[in-house]
């Protein structure tokens, strides 16, 4: 990439970012990792979009793992920051569903978006991040909450916006029933059973261990029986 | 607008006379009522836009402390009424009731806005349609985000409600009592005990009216 070219969201190192003018929908010039990506896992590239200046690779999603490994560690890439996990399904039941993760390259400024395709109907499992990014964590949860997407590795995968025990599957996907599939007194009746504290220990909750970094004073005013209050 | 619905001349009779020591009769009723309608404690319970309503009707430009209501009590056991400003996901739900049960009476329950109401435009499967499918309401205010007026109505109605009540009727304080065999139920020696080292205030006693 010379010094005088420019595309969106980045910038060679040491030139003064600009806003792109006259970014095609369409075309232009892709971001270089996306050939450096090509040139290194020929197998796993599948396409390379170009859309309003930003780039999309579309890998093959059981080798993401070490495609962002390598975009993680390669010194000529750098994408230090995973900005989201995400995924996209599509209400033709032909076109597979689509994994999106958001990397940044804060030393070279670029922006990639990776993609992954599952096709439905089989298990939807590609591998987690998390072992290279720690955010990955709880987008993953979010993304396996909301589509049902298991990722293989994820140290702690369960739900994280619907609660525990949350039984009527996962709302973002097409066939989910806008209201919920259980009638309105059916979800009141579920959620009104379900504990709050369930994923706590009655010891994980106690605060006995505060005590001993109280001030002396309140400690031996509260050991003498007192109650504190207006 | 400070206090409401003034007590009607036939309703006491003082005898303020020089020298004399001042004595004072009227209902029981309407005195404990006065009392409680112009210091009503709100928790709030925010959750969306309507929280930031509630907060400019806190603040100095509508100042609700013109009600007595100044206190803002952030624990549920230090509260009277329980203001709902927002919607209330179903995961929520739990909780917004253990909120409402850990307050002590007497109490009291403002809806506000459309979400808290009814659920307003939150049709959908995360969302609780009207909290009052979890907890009983005494007001609501309409309005998404309802105005800091609309809401200080409805704490005025609030009031005129709490000056009709009766003492004598029980049914007034009737208490949700928790079940011992739900998943919810925690026994008070563990409320206790969870409480113990900041001496929360579920150890005060009230008057017992």
């Amino acid at each position: 990439m010379s010094t005088s070219t420019y595309f969106a969201g980045s910038a060679a190192p040491g030139e003064t970012p600009r806003t792109p003018r006259g970014v095609p929908h369409r075309g232009g010039e892709p971001n270089p990792s996306a050939g450096a990506l090509q040139a290194r896992f020929p197998g796993a590239v599948q396409r390379v979009d170009v859309v309003w200046g930003e780039t999309t690779v579309v890998v093959d999603a059981a080798q993401v793992l070490d495609v962002v490994r390598w975009l993680h560690d390669d010194p000529q890439q750098r994408y230090e920051l995973l900005a989201d996990v995400t995924a996209v399904e599509f209400r033709d039941p032909e076109q597979p569903l689509e994994v999106v993760w958001h990397l940044r390259s804060l030393a070279y400024r670029r922006f990639l978006r990776l993609k992954g395709l599952l096709t439905k109907g089989a298990p939807l499992r590609v591998p987690s991040v998390w072992p290279i990014y720690k955010s990955a964590d709880w987008l993953e949860r979010e993304c396996y909450d909301m589509f049902g997407i298991t990722f293989d590795g994820h140290p702690d995968l369960r739900r994280i916006l619907m609660w525990e025990g949350y039984r009527e599957g996962h709302p973002l996907r097409k066939d989910f029933p806008l209201r919920g599939r259980f009638s309105r007194s059916e979800q009141l009746r579920q959620t009104l059973a379900a504990n709050p504290e369930a994923r706590y220990s009655m010891e994980e909750l106690t605060i006995a261990e505060a005590f001993t970094e109280l001030p002396l004073e309140v400690r031996k005013r509260l050991a003498g029986g007192e109650r504190t209050g207006e | 607008m400070g206090l409401i619905s003034r007590p009607a001349r036939s309703a006491e009779s003082a005898d303020v006379s020089a020298g004399q020591e001042s004595w004072l009769t009227t209902r029981l009723d309407l005195l404990v009522n006065w009392g409680r309608a112009n210091s009503l404690w709100p928790m709030p319970f925010g959750t969306a836009c309507c929280a930031i309503e509630f907060m400019a009707t806190a603040a100095s430009r509508f100042d609700l402390a013109r009600f007595g209501m100044e206190r803002l009590a952030s624990s549920p056991r230090q509260a009277d009424v329980l203001i709902c400003a927002g919607r209330v996901p179903l995961k929520l739900a739990p909780v917004l009731r253990r909120i409402y049960q850990q307050m002590p009476q007497p109490k009291w329950v403002i809806s506000m806005g459309a979400c808290a109401s009814s659920g307003g435009m939150f049709d959908n499967y995360a969302v609780v349609q009207g909290i009052d499918t979890i907890i009983p309401v005494d007001v609501y205010v309409p309005g998404c985000p309802p105005r800091p007026e609309a809401l200080m109505y409805g704490i005025l109605m609030l009031q005129r409600k709490v000056m009709n009540e009766r003492m004598a009727d029980a049914s007034l304080r009737h208490e949700i009592v928790p079940d011992p065999s739900s998943q919810l139920y925690i026994p008070p020696s563990a409320i206790d005990e969870l409480s113990e080292p900041f001496g929360n205030s579920v150890h005060q006693t009230r008057s017992g009216l």
